[in-house]
């Protein structure tokens, strides 16, 4: 992991104002050497240790005690239960054996639109591999991890074509997550940073669209995924005259894959579209308006301080949400588990949802199981995310 | 202002573009009230205006009656009470206390440098494991923490201090938002054990420190980026006019930083408003929370659209309210000004 300990460092990310990071060094060292409330011993303590502790408390009995589970069984005896230690079966009946359809998907061979997609995603992992290698001075460790990285990354990438982009194939739990993530997060973020920017303009009523895009946020999720049966109920629902408009009168989401999974995407990007757009509000509304003016006086088109003074100003906050939404994405459970039921047949199931109704069945070796494969796919995925997303904010 | 479409800025839109953006407002303003006005109405039918088929309009489509409303605030009024008593108390403590904590850490984090040592960190783990393995080996907890910890405490002040590889505030925050990778329902199990060992379940306290735990990491995330956006040349001037970090944090950083901080506590509040499973587990009659109120309505009987359609309004009308009120503090000009060269 990139890392700056240097004293004198004055933002280890790199994101404070240009002319603080790119002044001259001397001025560094002036600022450093007046700047001694930020050495200041005990507040540097006080300031961090209560997160931390409190994290540490609640999350490291759970994150041993279910790593004990996925390696355990439940049997139930005579009045009690009994967690018995099965190694590796609970991996092995995923990964390898009855459960492998389900979390992994029927695999077969690309099509040759498969290859070249693979390809591409192939090449793409290769370059951001060497760049990152090459970039800066790093370390045998972490010349190893990122290697590994990559191989697991294109290992995904090869499950979803072998899946997604192959005669018969058919995705998994744990690819159809990914396609909710990754689909997710685009809508998501496209249509929140678009409101975002429709929000911050001098128009009358601004507060009143601010207020009603947040709304969708406010409703707890399981009241969203009933209010989204409702919606898509093609006989009962209040959209009942348009698919009867369309000729799906007849039609149920629950028949067709493609159309339930679409179904989630619409109900999820419709709750969490605004968690994206208050964020970037809120990033915009605290941008210094006087630097654009200056630019605009200075003859910049709109264009063209949206490109280089809004973007930039924005894109740390910006990947952060991405981030917060893919870690978030990935444990969606309430949309599919309330508007589909997982159906038909798992077509819709996601990780969460899996290890969910394993959880309800009092399977919770294979639960924790299924929920260690996550942590394992997001701890992967984030971390490229951030070395990714880190190197591309210091280039701005 | 008398026309919206007049210009005030140089800045501002033309007015073709400012059409546009009426036009693409109010459609997503449509498109997030209309489910919105759907369950408002669904409120007001009976069961069979419910099942008969789509109908619009109050008073021309169906009779409307306040029958669920009835139902769920004068019949079962206590049954909605107490929840919604529970709802509000652990969303309000919980997100105020985990924007305290977790802004004061991402300013920590931003301007201060740390550098933990890799050989410390190890060292903790190795106690966690072992305490860990003492307690399934069949040692009470008690003494597993307690010998633990004196383990930790005896080594690191020895055996640490050679290992000399840090690592640096980056590794920090990407621990803390780590935290939120693993699904509640693989941590929902150790935590009731956890809290029925301690004698919290099923109360506000407990589900108070879970929130705040699962919510910290992003509240640090956030706050972080809206504080890094900030000019740092407002805090050294108040260092060099000799204010201690407290009280630059206190009047300089906080009141610049407000639209981040209400946008965070907005979010905040909102996830542990609405959290579903934790408290599933952790509460059943004295701490239940409304979110598990909204799920009981589809128990035995198939979904009783009516009543949770009541339920999720009467939920969302205290976050809207604050949304309403906090609203104004999320926007422009607080910076304007600040900082001239």
């Amino acid at each position: 992991m990139a890392s700056s300990g240097r004293p004198l460092d004055l933002d280890p990310r790199g994101v404070t104002p240009p002319h603080v990071t790119r002044g001259p060094r001397l001025h560094r060292r002036a600022i450093d050497s007046l700047g001694g409330w930020r050495s200041d011993g005990a507040a540097r303590w006080v300031f961090i240790w209560p997160s931390v502790v409190i994290i540490l408390f609640l999350s490291i009995f759970p994150l041993v005690a279910s790593l004990t589970l996925s390696f355990s069984k439940l049997v139930f005896a005579k009045g009690r239960i009994e967690v018995d230690f099965v190694g590796l079966q609970n991996f092995q009946i995923l990964l390898f054996g009855t459960e492998r359809t389900h979390l992994l998907g029927l695999l077969k061979p690309p099509t040759p639109l498969g290859w070249v997609v693979f390809g591409l995603g192939a090449a793409l992992v290769a370059r951001t591999l060497l760049t990152s290698l090459t970039r800066s001075r790093v370390r045998p460790i972490g010349a190893v991890l990122r290697v590994a990285g990559a191989v697991a990354l294109s290992g995904l990438l090869w499950l979803v074509i072998q899946t997604l982009f192959s005669e018969g194939g058919r995705p998994g739990s744990l690819v159809v997550t990914i396609v909710y993530v990754l689909a997710g997060i685009l809508v998501q973020f496209l249509l929140g940073l678009g409101l975002a920017i429709l929000a911050v303009q001098p128009l009358r009523g601004r507060r009143f669209f601010r207020v009603v895009f947040l709304l969708p946020l406010t409703i707890t999720p399981i009241g969203v995924g009933y209010m989204f049966r409702m919606m898509t109920d093609t006989g009962k629902g209040p959209l009942e005259p348009v698919f009867g408009l369309l000729g799906m009168g007849q039609f149920t989401w629950v028949t067709d894959p493609w159309a339930a999974r679409i179904a989630v995407i619409i109900g999820d990007a419709w709750q969490w579209t605004p968690f994206v757009f208050i964020v970037l509000l809120a990033a915009l509304e605290g941008l210094d308006q006087e630097i654009r003016e200056a630019a605009f006086v200075d003859g910049a088109s709109h264009w063209q301080i949206f490109r280089h003074i809004t973007i930039p100003a924005i894109l740390p906050v910006s990947t952060t949400i991405v981030l917060i939404r893919l870690i978030e994405g990935f444990k969606i459970v309430d949309m599919p588990n309330i508007l589909t039921g997982g159906g038909p047949g798992t077509a819709t199931q996601s990780l969460t949802l899996q290890a969910y109704l394993d959880w309800r069945t009092l399977n919770l070796g294979r639960s924790a199981a299924i929920a260690y494969i996550l942590l394992l796919l997001v701890t992967v995925i984030a971390t490229a995310y951030v070395g990714w997303a880190r190197g591309r904010i210091r280039r701005i | 202002m008398a026309n919206p479409l007049r210009r005030r800025s140089p800045l501002d839109i033309s007015p073709g573009a400012k059409v546009v953006s009426y036009v693409l407002l109010v459609f997503w303003a449509f498109v997030v009230l209309f489910p919105l006005y759907w369950l408002a109405i669904t409120s007001l039918k009976l069961p069979i205006d419910v099942d008969k088929g789509p109908y619009y309009l109050p008073f021309v489509d169906f009779q409307p009656t306040l029958a669920a409303w009835r139902n769920i605030l004068i019949d079962l009024g206590n049954d909605t009470l107490r929840p919604y008593m529970n709802t509000v108390v652990v969303g309000l403590s919980s997100a105020v206390i985990a924007l305290v904590m977790g802004a004061a850490a991402a300013y920590a984090l931003v301007r201060f440098t740390y550098r933990p040592r890799i050989g410390l960190i190890a060292l903790g783990a190795v106690c966690v494991a072992g305490a860990y393995g003492a307690v399934l080996a069949g040692v009470p907890w008690q003494v597993a923490v307690v010998s633990g910890v004196a383990v930790f405490a005896l080594l690191a002040q020895g055996i640490a201090r050679r290992f000399r590889r840090t690592l640096a505030n980056d590794d920090i925050a990407f621990w803390l938002i780590s935290q939120r990778i693993l699904p509640p329902i693989a941590v929902v199990i150790p935590l009731y054990v956890l809290f029925q060992q301690v004698g919290l379940l099923d109360t506000q306290l407990a589900l108070v420190m879970t929130y705040v735990a699962t919510n910290l990491p992003i509240v640090v995330w956030l706050m972080r980026d809206y504080f890094a956006a900030l000019p740092i040349e407002l805090e050294e001037a108040a260092a060099v006019d000799g204010a201690s970090v407290y009280r630059i944090v206190r009047s300089v950083v906080l009141p610049i930083a407000v639209p981040g901080l209400v946008a965070t506590f907005l979010i905040t509040l909102i996830f542990a408003w609405n959290e579903y499973l934790i408290a599933l587990i952790l509460s059943s009659a004295k701490a239940q929370t409304m979110p598990l109120l909204v799920a009981a309505q589809d128990a035995t009987r198939g979904p009783q659209w009516w009543a949770m359609s009541v339920l999720v309004l009467i939920m969302i009308v205290p976050v809207i309210v604050m949304a309403i009120v906090l609203e104004r503090y999320i926007s422009r000009g607080i910076l304007v000004g600040a900082v001239k060269g």
